[in-house]
């Protein structure tokens, strides 16, 4: 053993240091940009490390922008592990909120407790039959998922759009001059609990309880076994009796459901409404393409989407209030949510590259196969 | 011109690997050094140093005399060294001369000058029997052809030391002839071949010397002429290896695999197949001998579900699996050691212990109502791990980073472990070292004594005799006739060929 190999081996927790690298050197940039903007970096981020951490408010505003972020990140694992790549969060997310919605409108004069159920049960439902489409197209027909997925987000806003100009439109709105395309408020008693008197919903930890879930269903359960076989390697897991398309569907439906999921929370705990702004980011905040970052910066695993999801919320809350602070333009928040995206992005790239040029050079030590895989 | 060259006290470490040490290795112009090693003995680490791509921890490399030091394959190559990889280094969609040209400087400048190099690529076929089409794309070309592109490629480099990693691996029996053709007019020539493989037959009929490594250590050098197969392979394993067993006599028995006018059809969608009637019984191995190509794998996978039937049937036990899933098959207790092993065998990220339980993890007591019970897994896998010999590290181990010869091995006790009724075996030793080949022959004919019926696929003629009850050779799609395991290699070749149609 040489000297060098007994020091402390950072590649081993790589999947965490290249990830939190990466998002250092978005803030970089970024201080950069803000410095070229005319405003003070340091003042800048000071601001908004108080806006995402600063008061039990803020605080609690961080974990309920990264709600949505935590629902569709857990999806994006479960697709990801049995080989499916889903890009259809946003219309999962819509298509959820949608069966929601129905189920509120529709049953508005039961009890919260049964209501609420429901609703969400609609939601999760919702989300999963449109990612379950995309994963039938695949499995019957060999249609590739990402651009299925991409055209089902247009088709989901498009119908939304549809039903909140249409029969779903909040009838005190209808006398008004311009029709505003949203809901009626939801009864109070389809509220989701809050811990008042921040803005902290019950939804968070349910959130929580379906990322443990999610990885007690991927690594101890048979379905979850099977899902990881098909994720991996199809022609095997065909050779062992399992059926390859049968879980390829299961895995973005499941995906697909926990967006929606994702969706109803949103509608019960946050909006109280549906709304539309024509496009799918006027609800959604982007959550369904977020959602595939947080997925990546915590590993692909559901508990690492846990603290991922918080640390994007609280960069999509913190940069919000940097912009009041130091009086950068609105659009600032967009730049600086998408250089860390990027650079995460990238990261993951480049660690993967690196990672097999070292294994054609060199060959790996038996201890360090351990990958982003193995959490 | 490589007159000679020597590697002296060579050591490499890994970080807990000592994959080559003080290794001395001496090569000639004019002679083939055989380098014999089982999988993992160091032969790969050690030509990779010589050839530039590796550096040694210790020791170093003479030329001609001269102490050299490479810090690329280019100045391997530079000095003479050019090396032949098991995994070719060609570009597909370009063209013979285009691949041997890519990378050197034209004699036009910024032009190519392909016909130039067309001439000389004819020259170097003519002289030593590299027989190709300089205007062929390499993806139409047969695999042992894209060989000699590569060998070309190293000649035109102006090598005089040829480095082959295990070049016969990818060969039918008949290329390997032709092949070893080639070697020795390259030698002839005055160029040093250094030619890697654990294939004892094919180091005797082909080297000049032998040089045998174990565990990263020369453990032996002969004069090729001076030893016998079981010398070497005594040096290789380090102990007295058997090649002929003992099988008991097998009452007659019904037959348990039955196939009948059986055809399927290819990845291209032409007949690979053509109704094919075969017999089974428990108790036997019935061998398939026959050149890769003419529908072994398709007739393997058609048994395993894997495959759809065009027509005929397949019957287990009198009852039908004609185009039955993999998983009926497999409950019908088919099992099935692919050749494909790393695409279809086992799930190369997974563990030892989830690969182990590939087909039965739905089954109590490894899991109850879809969850697993870790405990009773663990003890299953350990079980199979310790009976069958497969090293690993842990149960934990993602399989990808055992040796072939182990992930066979693990194959091999997760396929017999379920006491199948019908066992396929397809190239069950294919790159797989002598020991670890052993113990798999010894595992099948066990097998065979517990009343299994074995289709044993594989393109080792030896090894299609010494474990064959009886042995039937595949031609385009057919048998061609079914004999006994006594017939010799030539009578079985010509009949691979197609020439004895219905014996």
């Amino acid at each position: 053993m040489t000297p060098l190999t007994q020091r402390f081996d950072f590649s081993r927790y790589n999947y965490i240091l290249v990830p939190l690298a990466a998002g250092g050197l978005a803030l970089l940039v970024g201080g950069v940009i803000i410095w070229l903007l005319g405003a003070n970096p340091f003042q800048a981020y000071i601001g908004m490390l108080q806006g995402a951490f600063g008061s039990p408010n803020a605080l609690a505003d961080s974990l309920v922008k990264a709600g949505p972020l935590l629902f569709v990140g857990v999806g994006i694992c479960i697709a990801y592990r049995g080989g499916v790549i889903n890009i259809g969060g946003e219309g999962q997310i819509v298509m959820g909120a949608l069966a929601t919605t129905m189920i509120v409108l529709t049953f508005s004069n039961l009890p919260g407790l049964l209501l609420i159920p429901l609703a969400l049960i609609a939601g999760f439902i919702g989300g999963g039959f449109w990612g379950g489409i995309a994963g039938f197209l695949k499995a019957r027909f060999n249609v590739n998922e990402v651009l299925s997925t991409v055209m089902l987000n247009a088709i989901a806003v498009q119908f939304m759009t549809f039903l909140l100009n249409g029969v779903w439109i909040d009838p005190t709105t209808l006398d008004n001059a311009i029709r505003i395309p949203q809901t009626q408020r939801f009864p109070l008693w389809a509220d989701l609990p809050r811990l008042t008197p921040t803005r902290l919903h019950a939804g968070i930890l349910l959130g929580i309880a379906v990322a443990v879930l999610a990885y007690i269903l991927l690594w101890r359960t048979t379905i979850g076994y099977r899902i990881r076989a098909v994720g991996f390697n199809t022609v095997a897991s065909k050779y062992a009796g399992i059926g390859v398309g049968r879980y390829q569907i299961l895995a973005i439906t499941l995906s697909g459901a926990l967006a929606g999921l994702g969706g109803a929370v949103e509608v019960l705990a946050v909006n109280h409404r549906l709304f539309t702004d024509g496009s799918a980011t006027g609800f959604t905040g982007s959550a369904g393409f977020n959602g595939i970052v947080v997925a990546l910066f915590g590993g692909l695993h559901p508990l690492g989407v846990i603290p991922a999801s918080f640390l994007f919320g609280a960069l999509l809350t913190g940069a919000n209030s940097l912009q009041r602070t130091v009086q950068v333009p609105g659009a600032f928040v967009t730049t600086l949510d998408g250089l860390v995206v990027i650079f995460v992005v990238a990261s993951q790239i480049w660690a993967r590259r690196r990672a097999t040029r070292r294994a054609l050079i060199e060959p790996a030590p038996k201890e360090n196969v351990a990958s982003a895989d193995a959490v | 011109m490589i007159q000679t060259v020597e590697l002296r006290n060579i050591t490499k470490r890994f970080p807990g690997v000592l994959a080559n040490d003080r290794v001395n290795l001496q090569v000639r112009a004019g002679e083939i050094l055989a380098l014999l090693g089982e999988n993992g003995a160091g032969k790969s680490t050690l030509m990779k140093i010589l050839y530039g791509m590796y550096h040694p921890t210790e020791g170093e490399i003479l030329v001609n005399g001269q102490v050299v030091q490479f810090k690329s394959p280019a100045d391997a190559l530079a000095q003479g060294i050019g090396m032949i990889h098991q995994h070719f280094q060609l570009v597909p969609g370009f063209t013979v001369v285009e691949n041997v040209a890519l990378g050197l400087k034209s004699s036009r400048g910024p032009l190519t000058d392909l016909d130039a190099v067309s001439k000389r690529v004819r020259e170097l076929g003519a002289q030593y029997g590299l027989h190709v089409d300089p205007n062929a794309l390499v993806w139409q070309l047969a695999v042992g052809q894209q060989q000699r592109v590569e060998i070309i490629k190293a000649l035109y480099r102006d090598a005089s030391l040829l480095i082959l990693d295990e070049p016969t691996a990818v060969l039918t029996p008949q290329e390997v002839q032709e092949f070893f053709g080639i070697l020795r007019r390259l030698r002839d020539a005055g160029n040093a071949l250094i030619f890697i493989s654990h294939k004892l037959y094919e180091v005797i009929s082909i080297s000049d010397r032998v040089t045998a490594l174990r565990d990263g250590r020369v453990v032996g050098e002969v004069e090729t002429k001076a030893t016998t197969q079981q010398e070497l392979a005594r040096m290789m394993v380090g102990r007295q290896v058997v090649t002929r067993w003992e099988k008991s006599d097998m009452p007659p028995s019904d037959a348990v695999l039955q196939i009948k006018q059986l055809a399927v059809s290819n990845d291209k969608g032409l007949g690979a197949v053509n109704h094919l009637s075969l017999d089974v019984r428990a108790g036997e191995i019935l061998g398939i001998a026959g050149v890769s190509g003419n529908g072994q794998r398709e007739l393997a996978e058609a048994i395993a579900g894997m495959r759809r039937v065009n027509a005929g049937t397949v019957q287990i036990a009198g009852k039908d699996v004609t185009n039955c899933s993999p998983e009926q098959v497999i409950a019908a207790s088919v099992s099935f050691i692919p050749e494909e092993r790393m695409v279809m065998g086992v799930v190369r990220e997974f563990s030892v212990a989830e690969n182990a339980i590939l087909e039965t993890h739905n089954r109590p007591p490894l899991s109850k109502r879809t969850f697993f019970d870790f405990k009773q897994i663990d003890a299953h896998v350990t079980k199979l791990v310790r009976e069958y010999d497969v090293k690993t590290p842990s149960l934990e181990t993602p399989v990808k980073s055992l040796s072939g010869g182990n992930i066979q091995k693990l194959i091999l006790a997760r396929e017999l472990a379920r006491d199948p009724r019908v066992l396929i075996a397809a190239q069950p030793t294919r790159g797989v070292d002598i020991g670890a080949t052993e113990y798999i022959h010894k595992r099948l004919i066990d097998q065979r004594a517990a009343g299994t019926a074995i289709l044993l696929i594989s393109e080792d003629l030896e090894e299609v005799r010494a474990l064959s009850d009886r042995i039937a050779v595949m031609y385009e799609g057919e048998i061609v006739g079914i004999v006994p395991p006594d017939t010799s290699v030539e009578e079985l070749g010509l009949m691979m060929a197609g020439a004895q149609k219905n014996l």
